[in-house]
């Protein structure tokens, strides 16, 4: 192996910083518009609800909820959740252990933008818990950065 | 299917299952969760890393991207529609009894933003790893980061057998602000990318607003004079 310091490598790159504005992250309708596929279109394009739903939130289903049998007449909005019984009911055999939101999709092989509609129906049928993150939404906080800090140190 | 990612890993399925983690049985209350993301091209390194210090072999979750002109996959699921299939590797680390550090990998290609923008919220900040073979890779990762005011350190994979290039140098090829962190590390080892994440997290607490004296969240990303 050299380890001689090569020349820079090329090519160089022009920051950001440097250029026209970029397109600013925070959403926007390109995700919908790009993320709605067949499943979703059962949804007539429905992807937000009352639920915090990131990839890292905890969702549970207490073995005492609702059961994972509600029937075609079950109260509820009458999402995907209740038209697609056999997906919603592994969610919620799934989540009998807590998972995070992608650790449902992973496990399921299901893309994570119909699970989350799935869980998102269940949670609004009270099927499935959804677990607050723990700290305030946003960017963590610094108490929160100095406990991973110091688990990370400990590994 | 075809995966936008290039690896092909197996990755656990439904059923399987390695042992749960306690906090996963007690339903009464859950641990507080955070992420980190990393990110950069094909092939960098990312599932590596992940998998270096993950507590569960990492899983693999998709998103598909319906786009009108962009034909990279056509499954037969989606008929007349192209589709592409953004896959993301993640892990987690069980740091306290009620604290899980999830890590994200995903490629770096502008035509994934969508993706990120939904992955980055509420994250601790990114991992950008860089091939220096492949320098171009990581530049869609940077420019996102750069405008985006998420705290990121860049993180060199070096591949043995290859050019070993000096930190100072990939900055400058980056054209890095000198408070982006750039470390030259190895993804297959855990002491490197624990460390890659000790640098991360340092950097985000750097950054984050709350200490006497501390540069607002955007510091290192304004103009920034070299
Ligand atoms: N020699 C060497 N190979 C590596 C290193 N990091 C990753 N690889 C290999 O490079 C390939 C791509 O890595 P992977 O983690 O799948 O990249 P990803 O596409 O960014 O997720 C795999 O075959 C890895 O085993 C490294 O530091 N050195
Ligand atoms: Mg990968």
């Amino acid at each position: 192996m050299t380890t001689a310091a090569a020349a820079p490598p090329a090519p160089r790159r022009v920051p950001a910083r440097a250029r026209a504005a970029v397109p600013r992250q925070g959403g926007g309708p390109a995700i919908r518009r790009s993320a709605r596929v067949r499943p979703y279109s059962l949804t007539g394009g429905r992807t937000r609800f009352g639920h915090v739903l990131l990839v890292e939130t905890f969702v549970g289903a207490p073995a005492a909820s609702p059961g994972a049998e509600p029937g075609p007449d079950a109260p509820g909005p009458g999402g995907l959740a209740s038209r697609v019984l056999p997906e919603a009911r592994a969610i919620v055999g799934l989540c009998r252990r807590l998972r995070s939101v992608a650790e449902v999709a992973a496990l399921l092989k299901m893309p994570l933008g119909v699970v989350r509609v799935l869980i998102g129906d269940l949670a609004d049928q009270g099927r499935i818990r959804v677990y607050g993150s723990g700290h305030t939404p946003g960017r963590p906080d610094r108490a929160l950065l100095e406990r991973v800090l110091s688990g990370l140190r400990r590994l | 299917m075809d995966y936008a990612d290039s690896d092909t890993s197996p990755h656990a399925s439904a059923g399987e299952e390695e042992g749960a983690a306690s906090w996963q049985t007690d339903l009464s209350r859950a641990p507080a969760a955070t992420k980190i993301v990393i990110a950069g091209g094909f092939g960098v390194g990312k599932t590596t890393f992940v998998g270096s210090v993950s507590e569960i072999t990492p899983l693999r979750t998709e998103a598909v991207m319906t786009s009108a002109g962009e034909g990279v996959d056509d499954p037969a699921e989606v008929p007349g529609k192209s589709t592409t299939t953004v896959a993301m590797d993640f892990g987690r680390i069980t740091l306290e009894a009620d604290l899980v550090l999830y890590l994200f990998g995903t490629p770096g290609q502008k035509r994934f933003w969508f993706m990120w923008d939904d992955l980055v919220r509420g994250a601790i900040g990114a991992v950008v790893m860089v091939d220096t073979r492949r320098l171009t890779d990581c530049f869609p990762a940077l420019d996102y980061f750069e405008s985006g005011g998420l705290p990121y350190v860049v993180a060199v994979n070096h591949f043995e057998g290859t050019p070993r290039h000096e930190a100072e140098a990939v900055r400058e090829a980056l054209a890095l602000a000198p408070d982006v962190p750039v470390l030259i590390m190895d993804a297959r080892q855990r002491i490197s990318v624990v460390e890659t994440l000790l640098t991360l997290v340092g950097r985000a607490l750097e950054v984050s607003p709350g200490l006497p004296g501390a540069p607002s969240v955007r510091a290192g990303h304004g103009v920034n004079p070299a």
